[in-house]
């Protein structure tokens, strides 16, 4: 009812939700951190294409991924590349997922970022970057544990402000 | 699915654009200032911690360090009286010898905004930007030796590759034997490599590796690093040689932007063979 009166207010929230994933990736961490720091942006992006699939999709994920290319300072387009490409599998099976429980839902992150990290260390090697193994599956592990406290927070917050 | 290809394609065309060609610079520069505040606002716990660190330190450690900066302050005045002295003399030296190397260079301090989140890349974020004067290409030092060169220049911010990062090359020469080489950066947060060493060249552990000057980008005689490992193995062309940067690469909170005001200019020295790539490949 809210929200339908005034929908500009909810587009307000969701872009919140990736300006504070944003900072989170670009919280300094001591050295031995960095390979698990969870993918924080896809988390949310996940999250806001299988709640509301009608308002963030492909697009949004590519813009928020050239802004987070601008901050990590990687090629333009290259974590834009991957976003649109886990907003876009996320978009497909919403239905599906929804449904599950969380912990299943887990799973399901667990792909869809481990796509997300293939797709970014991948551009990486062809510019002629080293990558190890570990670097594939450490984010999406700790992502996919990290789901459930991010599904609810986000469930909450879209609750609260009533977006949808 | 038409979206997302439009999108996959633009990407592609970003990167290859971004990789190979300099075009993108504005439009980086732009969305750097989108993005500059969220930096700021992650920096800023940071900042305030410090802050509040140093305005509850007690009166005595205050008086304590006061008293250590003094002494500090009294033997690096002296050593500076006998360094102007030296640098006359050497600038007098040098005009007799009718060569053309410049000493003298502006500094800037610059504090760090963030460090890089991917694994492998060796970047940092700093304060300041194009309104200070930062320009692409410019040097990057501690206390203790070279750090880096800045990459990218926003108005407000700038971006600068460290010279582990692997993407990085920089010139340097022994500081005993005057041997040049190139140190490599290896993606790990505390060594450099030097390329294509001979198998008898003159190189040993602990040997101290210096800026050369050449490629243009870095100035002449900065610290570099140490020898830390030689590895001589007759079944390969060249020695591997490892080196330990001197400057505190992953410590450092500020940082200092040099502005080479004079470089070699038409010394004999420069040849076009010696311009090593001008240290990013």
């Amino acid at each position: 009812m809210n929200a339908r009166s005034s929908p500009g207010r909810g587009n307000g929230v969701i872009a919140f939700t990736f300006v504070v994933a944003l900072m989170l990736t670009a919280l300094p961490m001591p050295e031995w951190a960095t390979l698990w720091r969870p993918a924080w942006v896809a988390l949310v992006l996940i999250y806001w294409c299988m709640a509301l699939p009608g308002r963030s999709g492909v697009l949004v994920g590519w813009s928020v991924g050239i802004l987070l290319d601008v901050m990590s300072g990687t090629l333009l387009g290259q974590h834009a590349l991957a976003l649109a490409v886990i907003a876009f599998i996320a978009h497909k099976l919403h239905r599906r997922v929804r449904v599950l429980p969380v912990w299943q839902q887990g799973l399901t992150v667990f792909g869809m970022v481990f796509v997300f990290q293939a797709l970014v260390l991948w551009i990486n090697g062809i510019k002629g970057m080293p990558v190890s193994l570990s670097a594939y599956l450490a984010a999406p592990l700790v992502s996919m544990l990290l789901w459930p406290w991010v599904f609810v927070l986000l469930r909450d917050t879209r609750r609260r402000f009533a977006v949808n | 699915m038409s979206r997302l290809v439009c999108t996959a394609l633009v990407s592609v065309l970003l990167m290859t654009t971004d990789h190979s060609a300099q075009y993108l610079q504005t439009v980086r520069s732009a969305l750097s200032t989108l993005v500059y505040p969220l930096q700021y606002a992650v920096h800023l716990p940071i900042r305030s911690a410090a802050w509040v660190a140093e305005n509850m330190s007690s009166r005595e450690t205050l008086i304590a360090q006061n008293e250590r900066l003094k002494v500090d302050r009294l033997h690096l005045q002296v050593r500076l009286e006998k360094l102007v002295e030296l640098e006359s003399e050497n600038r007098r030296l040098r005009t007799l010898l009718d060569s053309s190397v410049k000493t003298g260079e502006k500094v800037l301090i610059a504090e760090l905004l963030s460090v890089d989140m991917n694994l492998f890349n060796r970047r940092i974020v700093l304060n300041k930007g194009r309104r200070h004067g930062v320009y692409i290409g410019q040097s990057l030092v501690d206390a203790q030796g070279v750090m880096g060169q800045v990459t990218s220049v926003g108005p407000f911010s700038s971006s600068a590759l460290l010279i582990t990062d692997p993407s990085h090359a920089l010139p340097v020469q022994s500081h005993r034997t005057g041997l040049r080489a190139v140190a490599l950066g290896s993606g790990a947060a505390d060594l450099v490599t030097l390329s294509h060493i001979p198998n008898n060249a003159d190189i040993r552990v602990g040997d101290l590796l210096v800026t050369s000057g050449l490629g243009a980008r870095f100035p002449h005689g900065y610290p570099v690093g140490r020898v830390t490992r030689v590895q001589r193995d007759s079944g390969q062309p060249f020695a591997s040689v490892d080196v330990e940067p001197s400057a505190r690469l992953e410590r450092n909170r500020e940082v200092l932007l040099i502005w080479a005001t004079g470089q070699r200019s038409g010394g004999a020295l420069i040849d076009s063979s010696y311009h090593l790539g001008a240290a990013e490949r």
